[in-house]
């Protein structure tokens, strides 16, 4: 939410990008027989070898499918090595990486749509780092979930940009905080790229002098506050779309270890915090309980993934979670309603008819959990 | 937070005690470092005002809690909390969890494995900001409101358990209460020569608590305005008047005893040598305050400014003579004479919250007091001050709240609340 906020996910990023594997596509000519040969159908992914030697690897692509595919190398988390997208039907492509030693998986991806198909690559010599494969699970599994929160926020969002363009503030008003659950429920990822994060989720006092206003909360003071869509409004629906799918195009190559994962679990409540429990984050539309349950929803994901690992090291710890996680969504739902203009902020009412008193309460309910969970990383690496 | 509490210092966590200068602290030094397991037993030397030079540590240890007679420090940060959980259980092991960083705390020592060396990717047990610091004569004190009994009796197996002299405090005439910063479940009363020190007790505590307990408002104190140690200078409020002259000092068992210490027999066992806390936010009229004359200020007290000497006398100490002081004068209606002997252990505190957005000083007397029964205690004397003191016209009670404080934590096994919690336990 801050303008510009470096992460722990992004400095643990730096930092394993750094030691590990530069990843790097380019168009080559390399047809040897070092390369591993893939051949990629609607529903295979065929690969000439199970083993590479580390250095650089090569894959000579071939689309055999009736549709466009992508391929992947992919760490044994689900992060991205090095990859291709829109490889057309009948079509060749070659894809080159450094890769270091470890166990990667080469993924076709038809139609460019979902987990795809997986084939094992073992990269042979030097050192390989370990790690506990339910971590490495966890990561992939948190990795899908981003994924899948980003590709459904995009229609979401576009839902909200056509309202805008068309004129139709009901629609927009509608349409707004659904737009933005997705990216609530993972906003770590999206502060890790550092970039994305200021131009689609910036409040207006964030702002430095000179700098545009862009995104959600500019067009919430439109719909809200000013009440009318001009045409810069409609130009930064636009750029709202754009922003968002560049976000959606990134989650798979975000770096995401297990203690950035619980780390970003805290953080996403300490966007609740700081945030949503003052009515700070969604001053005009008063939506931010919505936004409250997104981040505790994928704070909730994050915590769920470790949880087999964190349980063994810290059973006390992981009771106190379970019980806190329970008490503030059962607090939460007390704040659900029917009424129908407020059915799209995702059902929650709206937050400027939530009391002193009840704010107090959900703060602390808010400290109860967070506390606790910020313990889950050193429970984790353990 | 289910700390060893008998670690000793050093380790991974150095002492903040061992991290003080080797200059100007002194004889502080000596006990803990020497001691290394925190298990001091306060003795009746510890009364001596010398320590508030040396920045030593008060024994947390003891028959009754310190914080009450022992001497009164220069800040204060005190908070009340509420209860968060159903769980007996979870509760019981709270008040452990904090005595065990009460005592580490109040001895100079960071919480549980400290406040830095862990491990990188979790947040350390201690907060940091007295790192370096002197124990500062750091006193915890805990009490218990009535509404722990009354909402948690059940749940928590206190049926039976709430005293009859914790009452609840009636309404009195002038009374601004605000709700959300008067009563709470339990309390802590963080004393320290060092603002920083009480503040960083509070807030550890705090963290511990979360899920189990919540603060449900705190007060900053500074300026002591009554001492326990009358050998010392009497201190000023923020009106400029001495206060607390007569008060109970804690090289006066017998008094203690008559007034402040709750003695067997009387009431639940659990409470035997603990005593009842009285806390009110007092808000000072500064302003017009500053604008009375001389004249007026010196009869609404019944004192003279500048010595403290009560009306026709010469020295502070001098017996007052009361009806030489106006009927409605501040010390003649609070004197014991004129309510059948009652005395108060007083250790209230100056606070400063800024200003009020009028531009008035937003400031006046954080009141704390002690006694062996609140129903003979402050309450037949605020009645009578509410009624009919000239000093009304320049204060107002903005909160309010009364807390059974337990007895003292006997030994590093013992903890808050045992007699009250252990019964099933």
């Amino acid at each position: 939410m801050r303008a510009v906020r470096l992460s722990v996910v992004t400095a643990a990023a730096t930092a394993a990008a750094l030691a590990a594997v530069t990843g790097c596509t380019e168009k080559s000519d390399a047809g040897s027989g070092d390369a591993i040969q893939v051949t990629a159908a609607d529903s295979k992914c065929e690969t000439s070898s199970k083993s590479v030697p580390a250095g650089q690897v090569t894959l000579n692509i071939e689309n055999k499918g009736s549709k466009a595919t992508e391929v992947e190398i992919l760490f044994p988390d689900d992060r991205i090595v090095s990859e291709k997208e829109n490889i057309g039907p009948g079509t060749k492509y070659t894809l080159t990486a450094e890769v270091k030693a470890g166990s990667y998986e080469i993924a076709c991806r038809p139609g460019m749509k979902g987990l795809g198909v997986r084939q094992k690559l073992a990269v042979t010599g030097g050192t390989v780092a370990k790690r506990d494969p339910r971590l490495d699970k966890a990561v992939a599994a948190y990795r899908e979930y981003a994924q899948e929160q980003a590709d459904a926020t995009i229609p979401k969002v576009e839902t909200f940009a056509n309202a805008i363009k068309a004129g139709d503030i009901e629609a927009a008003k509608q349409a707004y905080a659904p737009s933005r659950f997705g990216w609530e429920s993972t906003e770590p990822i999206a502060e890790s790229f550092g970039d994305i994060d200021p131009k689609t989720d910036t409040r207006v006092n964030d702002l430095e002098k000179g700098q545009k206003w862009t995104g959600w909360h500019a067009l919430e003071k439109a719909l809200w506050q000013d009440k009318k869509i001009g045409a810069e409004q409609k130009a930064l629906a636009d750029e709202l779309v754009t922003d968002l799918k560049g976000w959606q195009k990134r989650v798979g190559t975000a770096e995401i270890t297990p203690t950035s994962m619980a780390n970003g679990a805290k953080e996403l409540l300490d966007e609740v915090a700081t945030g949503k429990v003052t009515g700070e984050e969604d001053r005009y539309s008063h939506t931010d309980l919505s936004d409250f349950k997104g981040n505790v929803e994928g704070a909730q994901k994050s915590y769920e993934l470790l949880k087999p690992v964190a349980q063994q090291n810290d059973k006390t710890l992981t009771t106190e979670l379970d019980k806190q996680f329970s008490a503030l969504n059962t607090l939460l739902d007390k704040y659900r309603t029917d009424d129908p203009q407020e059915k799209a902020q995702n059902g929650f009412v709206s937050y400027d008819k939530v009391t002193k008193d009840q704010r107090k309460e959900l703060s602390d309910a808010v400290n109860a959990l967070a506390e606790p969970l910020s313990k889950l990383a050193a429970a984790v690496v353990k | 937070m289910t700390n060893d509490t008998t670690q000793a210092a050093g380790g991974p966590s150095p002492s903040r005690r061992s991290l003080i200068g080797w200059g100007g602290a002194g004889l502080a030094l000596g006990a803990a470092a020497a001691g290394g397991a925190v298990a001091m037993t306060r003795t009746g030397s510890d009364a001596d005002p010398a320590g508030a030079e040396t920045g030593a540590a008060v024994a947390f240890h003891g028959a009754h809690q310190a914080g009450i007679a022992t001497p009164v420090q220069d800040r204060l940060h005190f908070a009340s909390f509420d209860v968060k959980t159903d769980d007996r259980a979870a509760f019981v092991q709270m008040l452990k969890d904090w005595t065990a960083a009460a005592r580490r705390m109040t001895a100079g020592h960071a919480v549980g494995e400290g406040a830095y060396g862990g491990l990188a990717e979790a947040p350390p047990d201690d907060t940091g900001e007295a790192l370096g610091l002197r124990p500062s004569r750091l006193t915890l004190t805990i009490g218990f409101g009535p509404s722990l009994f009354e909402k948690y009796g059940e749940k928590f197996g206190l049926t039976g358990q709430r005293p009859e002299a914790l009452v609840d405090l009636p309404p009195f005439p002038g009374d601004n209460l605000e709700k959300t910063r008067s009563d709470g479940d339990l309390c802590v009363q963080a004393c320290a020569d060092d603002p920083q020190v009480a503040v960083h007790a509070i807030r550890n505590l705090a963290r511990i608590g979360f899920g189990k307990v919540a603060i449900r408002w705190s007060q900053l104190g500074f300026g002591k305005t009554s001492s326990t140690t009358p050998d010392a200078q009497t201190p000023r409020n923020l009106m400029g008047f001495k206060d607390g002259t007569r008060n109970i000092a804690g090289t006066e068992p017998d008094r203690l005893k008559k007034f402040v210490w709750v003695g067997e027999g009387e009431g639940p066992a659990w409470m035997t040598g603990g005593s009842y806390l009285v806390a009110r936010r007092i808000r000072m009229n500064i302003e017009t305050w500053d604008r009375t004359s001389l004249q007026e200020q010196e009869d609404v007290f019944g004192r003279d400014k500048g010595e403290g000497a009560p009306v026709g006398k010469a020295q502070e100490r001098d017996e007052p003579f009361l009806k030489a002081m106006k009927p409605d004068a501040h010390v003649r209606l609070a004197h014991p004479d004129s309510n059948d002997g009652v005395t108060l252990l007083r250790r209230g505190y100056s606070f400063t919250d800024g200003t009020d957005g009028l531009g008035r000083l937003e400031a006046g007397l954080f009141f704390l007091a002690y006694q062996r029964d609140v129903r003979k205690g402050f309450i037949p004397v605020q009645r009578s001050l509410a009624r009919s003191d000239a000093l009304n016209e320049y204060i107002q009670h903005v909160s309010s709240a009364v807390f059974a404080v337990p007895p003292g934590v006997l030994d590093k096994d013992d903890w808050w609340g045992r007699a009250l919690f252990s019964k099933e336990a």
